[in-house]
């Protein structure tokens, strides 16, 4: 969809070439593509429009630079316009001890998640956390808070038989002195924000508390309705920061833009995941490149460092200079690469094939591939050049698989050794090469 | 008829009032020009309703403008009205029971969209019908959602099939239809854990249940729908289309309607998946579960009165 962003720009740019200068009339069929993609991304309305206006307002006058397309100058313009936006005024969290956080947020948007999450995260920097369950009316939400709380060795409070939710709140405060807590986090029931009687219940909750910081809890999904709740969440309770969940789904958060620019809140977190790890502090870039559709590289890299063993990674670097590498070193990658998430989630960090659908059945191509290597022995890891024709029969009955597969994966690892031998010739230099004049040429081949 | 419109109605009120307010004189006597054009795109697209629609509904109303310099807000109001039960023809769900019971409704979506509630809902309605109906809670994974289903079971009277958090949810379903047969139940409704519709291996989970259910019965289960959260935007076409292709759905339920949302993105699902809509949720208590009527619906987002 918007990866082509920059390719509409660029057609509807095209006869600017030449022209020298970007003019109010020249961009009118430019701006009207930011606009649609912008309401595509789920940008609110009037947020897209003031955003559209100011983008024309910088470019209105720029001279066209040589030898870049017009599409991706303003592409560029657009982006770090975004970037400015969506990182105004943004601060850590607050320094108070003990520190009061509230949770907020409409129904289903992850505050219990988030809230153990976080706690999460604080105890990681030196907090001893305590999450106090002030949501008393989903069935089992307690039962949930209190689950992640022992899951992640949380203090916890609740109070079953208590309908009275500023008093819980008050209680949790004393819990949480009574256990040296230095964190308290609030989570509370979801909520509409047009519902008066649950609004004034929280906002009795925040006279009690008096919390530091007060955080709307936001699905990364959610519509053009985001404003409506930001503006009205804002109002009851003064908000001070965001946290943007289901990140991981492929949603281009342009909610976030709205929220941002109507209530002037920043964005504190990211949810980008169900495993109470998967929390993360906000970065404006990133944001701006999903909303316009450009891939999330940083993430991507992100992710790579977590995940893969530094030392394993070394060795690995190691064994390839040496041209050394064998099987038993393309499962350990392939598991390396495994752990970071599915095919289709890696792909879709990738700039320019975020809409890209893997061949089903991607990530089962990989199962299989390491069920074969691992019914071989470790010494026919180490050695293919050992598996003659009994060899690979038994190789393919203990995989499930058939001797052809077996074949064609070993074929496949010939060729990677080739060129692994290639790389280590000085060949590595003209690959590098190539690969740079690809990206010169606009990165990626397009798709669709 | 009457009373289900009310129901829709009060459900949308907000939502009514919410699009006249903006538009407030637009869809009345006055007269439609350049700028009631514009508001009424804003009033289109804040409702979610995505380029495509608002373009279309937009043209018409301008077509017909342009006949006819004269035109009020009432008429735009009803052309609009006009072009959305156009694009939405065809699409209310009626649920069928299998010709063998138990008839299987499988609840799918993204985490946070209201299935387990949906599930519980669901069940209630079925059973005010004079219906018999299990529950199985195939959410193993997200802490407590088990007992949140066992919670609903408790409060409204209804039969739960569960194991615990972290067991096969594939194993519950199995066990859950054989307890819903064995009993003679009309219906079993199985609702699953959250999943974002970009994860492979969580996808590959929802076929896994389906397989073992066709153990037990080749034709289950027989409906697979997909519960869509209502304020959400143009994402939620992305989440069914992935639903769609990997699980082959057969209907969706809107939750959340009963805010400001006017669930537009339900347009969007429609004009490129044709999948039948059968429920909306209008609010948190057990009986606002409502079936999905194009003409309630076009008429609540179009401020015309019944």
């Amino acid at each position: 969809m918007f990866e082509s962003l920059t390719e509409k720009l660029g057609s509807a740019l095209r006869n600017l070439r030449g022209v020298g200068k970007l003019t109010d009339e020249n961009m009118a069929d430019a701006l009207k593509e930011v606009r649609t993609a912008l309401l595509a991304a789920d940008v609110h309305f009037k947020v897209a429009r003031e955003f559209v206006e100011r983008v024309q307002a910088q470019c209105v006058g720029q001279e066209v630079l040589k030898g870049v397309a017009p599409g991706q100058q303003v592409v560029k313009i657009i982006h770090d316009e975004l970037v400015r936006l969506l990182g105004e005024g943004a601060t850590s969290l607050s320094a108070a001890r003990p520190l009061k956080i509230l949770m907020v947020g409409l129904h289903g948007s992850g505050k219990t998640t988030s809230t153990a999450k976080l706690a999460k995260l604080l105890k990681k920097r030196g907090y001893r956390p305590l999450v106090a369950a002030c949501d008393i009316y989903r069935p089992a939400a307690i039962d949930q808070l209190e689950i992640l709380a022992k899951q992640e060795e949380l203090g916890f409070y609740s109070d079953r038989n208590s309908k009275d939710v500023p008093a819980i709140g008050v209680a949790a405060l004393a819990a949480a002195q009574a256990a040296t807590a230095d964190c308290i986090i609030f989570d509370t029931a979801g909520r509409l924000q047009i519902d008066h009687d649950l609004i004034e219940e929280v906002k009795k909750l925040r006279a009690k508390v008096q919390p530091d910081e007060v955080l709307l809890v936001a699905d990364g999904a959610l519509g053009q309705e985001a404003v409506n709740v930001a503006k009205t969440f804002h109002e009851a309770l003064q908000l001070t920061g965001l946290i943007l969940t289901k990140l991981d789904g492929d949603a281009r958060g342009g909610a976030a833009l709205s929220i941002k620019s109507i209530t002037g809140v920043p964005i504190k977190f990211v949810g980008t995941g169900e495993k109470t790890g998967d929390f993360d502090t906000f970065y404006p870039d990133r944001l701006a490149s999903r909303i316009l559709g450009m891939g999330d590289v940083v993430s991507l890299v992100e992710r790579a460092q977590e995940t893969i063993d530094q030392k394993e990674a070394e060795k690995m670097a190691e064994t390839m200079r040496k041209g050394e590498f064998n099987l038993e070193d393309f499962l350990a990658q392939m598991q390396q690469v495994k752990k970071m998430g599915s095919m289709q989630s890696l792909i879709g960090m990738m700039p320019g094939m975020s809409g890209m659908e893997l061949p089903a059945g991607a990530d089962k191509q990989m199962a299989r591939t390491e069920a074969i290597i691992k019914s071989m022995t470790r010494q026919e890891r180490r050695k293919p050049d050992l598996l003659n024709g009994s060899r690979r029969k038994r190789i393919a009955d203990g995989a499930g698989v058939k001797i052809v597969e077996v074949n064609q994966l070993l074929k496949q690892f010939q060729q990677m050794q080739q060129m692994m031998k290639m790389m280590k010739g000085g060949g590595g230099k003209r690959m590098m090469k190539q690969m740079e004049a690809m990206q010169a040429r606009g990165g990626m081949p397009p798709f669709r | 008829m009457f009373g289900l419109f009310k129901k829709f109605k009060d459900g949308f009120a907000k939502t009514v009032s919410a699009i006249a307010a903006k538009t407030s004189g637009l869809f009345g006597g006055r007269k439609i020009d350049a700028s009631s054009l514009d508001e009424l795109e804003e009033a289109l697209i804040t409702a979610d309703f995505g380029v495509e629609t608002t373009e279309e509904i937009l043209s018409e109303i301008k077509a017909a403008y342009k006949n006819d310099a004269t035109l009020k807000g009432q008429q735009a109001a009803a052309i609009g009205a006009t072009v959305l039960k156009r694009v939405l023809a065809g699409c209310e769900g009626q649920l069928t029971p299998a010709a063998s019971p138990p008839t299987v409704i499988a609840m799918i979506g993204v985490n946070g969209s209201g299935k387990t509630t949906t599930s519980a809902k669901l069940a209630w309605r079925l059973k005010q019908d004079g219906k018999s109906v299990t529950l199985a809670a195939c959410d193993t994974f997200r802490a407590a959602a088990v007992e949140q289903l066992k919670t609903w079971g408790a409060r409204l009277d209804l039969e739960v099939i569960a194991s615990h958090t972290g067991a096969d949810s594939a194993a519950v379903a199995f066990d859950a239809w054989q307890a819903a047969k064995s009993r003679g139940r009309d219906y079993l409704i199985v609702d699953t854990a959250g999943r974002l519709h970009t994860k492979s291996n969580l996808m590959e989970e929802l076929a896994k249940i389906r397989r073992v259910l066709q153990k037990n019965d080749p034709m289950a289960p027989q409906h697979r729908w997909l519960v869509v959260d209502g304020s959400l935007g143009s994402n939620s076409i992305e989440q069914a289309k992935a639903f769609h292709q990997s699980f082959g759905l057969t209907g969706l339920v809107v939750t959340k309607l009963d805010g400001t949302s006017r669930g537009g993105a339900l347009v969007g699902i429609y004009r490129q998946l044709k999948i039948p809509i059968y429920f909306l949720g209008l609010g948190e208590q057990a009986e606002d579960l409502q079936p999905f009527s194009v003409e309630n619906y076009a008429k609540a987002v179009f401020g015309i009165d019944a």
